[in-house]
């Protein structure tokens, strides 16, 4: 593929712990990592879907502003930011996986028309689906 | 508790504060079938009782209990719809301890019945297979911006029973 999404991005409240997070317990890759002063661009990689990137941003200055970043923060914190939909090959196995590493699921597995899925959230809130592939 | 402000006087609220909660109606999310009084929920989100509602008032917009209640009755709705279980059985199902005190909430809430409802919705077809369960779910959550017992009041002229002070499903 040449064509298409390369980057979406989330909105954490604290690079370290999202990197711990998504890479140490969901099992992502670091594609980028570039720090310039408090600035910090990181996003990373399902490592079966290389072309595209994850993106962990802090809200912050100077890409917004200081009033604007605590009211995104408390947004995310609310739970209040878009969906994120995670597809695995088999939900309950995954879920005791990531259970089992401390993951904060909000919703066991549960079959509903034929798929599996569970809901469970990053450490800032951001809330995801993991719903396993349809046949 | 600690140093994180609970009670501020026109300030946003801390966002630790805030994903604590958010905790909180997680679990009501997972469970709208059990009982959640406030020192359960308090405990959940590391709050004291005193400051729980109102900080999850100011969080979410409406109170902890009414916020539960929509959530019951959303997940009725969407049993009425979808089983052909009896409507007791869904009452029971979804948090209520009586089939009258479920039936009058309900159309206190949605303006119809039970048996109604899933008499309209069952002759409706839906066509929502590729959007996840919860989103569709949520779009048929009732948005309740006033408490019951006031919509109650509104709604009904003679008004006999003010005695429903309570926005606690039981």
């Amino acid at each position: 593929m040449t064509q298409g999404v390369g980057v979406a991005g989330i909105y954490v409240r604290d690079q370290d712990e999202a990197l711990e997070f998504y890479v140490g317990k969901l099992g992502f890759r670091v594609h980028t990592d570039a720090k310039n002063g408090d600035y910090r661009w990181l996003t990373v990689q399902h490592p079966e879907q290389p072309s595209f990137q994850l993106g962990l941003y802090k809200p912050q200055p100077p890409t917004v502003d200081a009033a604007t970043a605590e009211t995104v923060s408390t947004i995310v914190a609310k739970g209040a930011m878009p969906p994120l939909v995670l597809i695995v090959d088999n939900c309950r196995t995954a879920y005791e996986r990531l259970r089992k590493v401390g993951v904060e699921f909000t919703q066991e597995p549960v079959e509903r028309y034929g798929a599996v899925d569970a809901s469970f959230r990053d450490p800032s809130g951001n809330g995801w689906k993991m719903i396993e592939a349809r046949g | 508790m600690g140093t994180e402000s609970e009670s501020n006087e026109g300030r946003a609220q801390d966002p630790a504060l805030l994903r604590r909660l958010l905790r909180a109606k997680d679990r009501m999310d997972a469970a709208s079938h059990e009982e959640w009084p406030v020192e359960r929920l308090a405990s959940v989100s590391g709050v004291s009782e005193a400051h729980f509602a109102r900080s999850f008032k100011e969080a979410f917009g409406v109170p902890p209990h009414r916020y539960l209640l929509t959530r019951r009755i959303e997940r009725a709705k969407a049993l009425l719809r979808d089983t052909e279980q009896p409507i007791i059985d869904i009452a029971l199902e979804t948090g209520w301890q009586s089939l009258g005190t479920f039936g009058r909430v309900f159309k206190d809430v949605t303006g119809e019945s039970p048996s109604e409802l899933r008499t309209r919705e069952q002759a409706a077809t839906h066509a929502l297979d590729e959007v996840p369960h919860c989103y569709v779910s949520a779009a048929y959550r009732p948005n309740l911006t006033m408490a019951v017992s006031e919509k109650r009041r509104r709604e009904a002229s003679d008004t006999k029973d003010s005695e429903d002070k309570t926005e606690v499903p039981k």
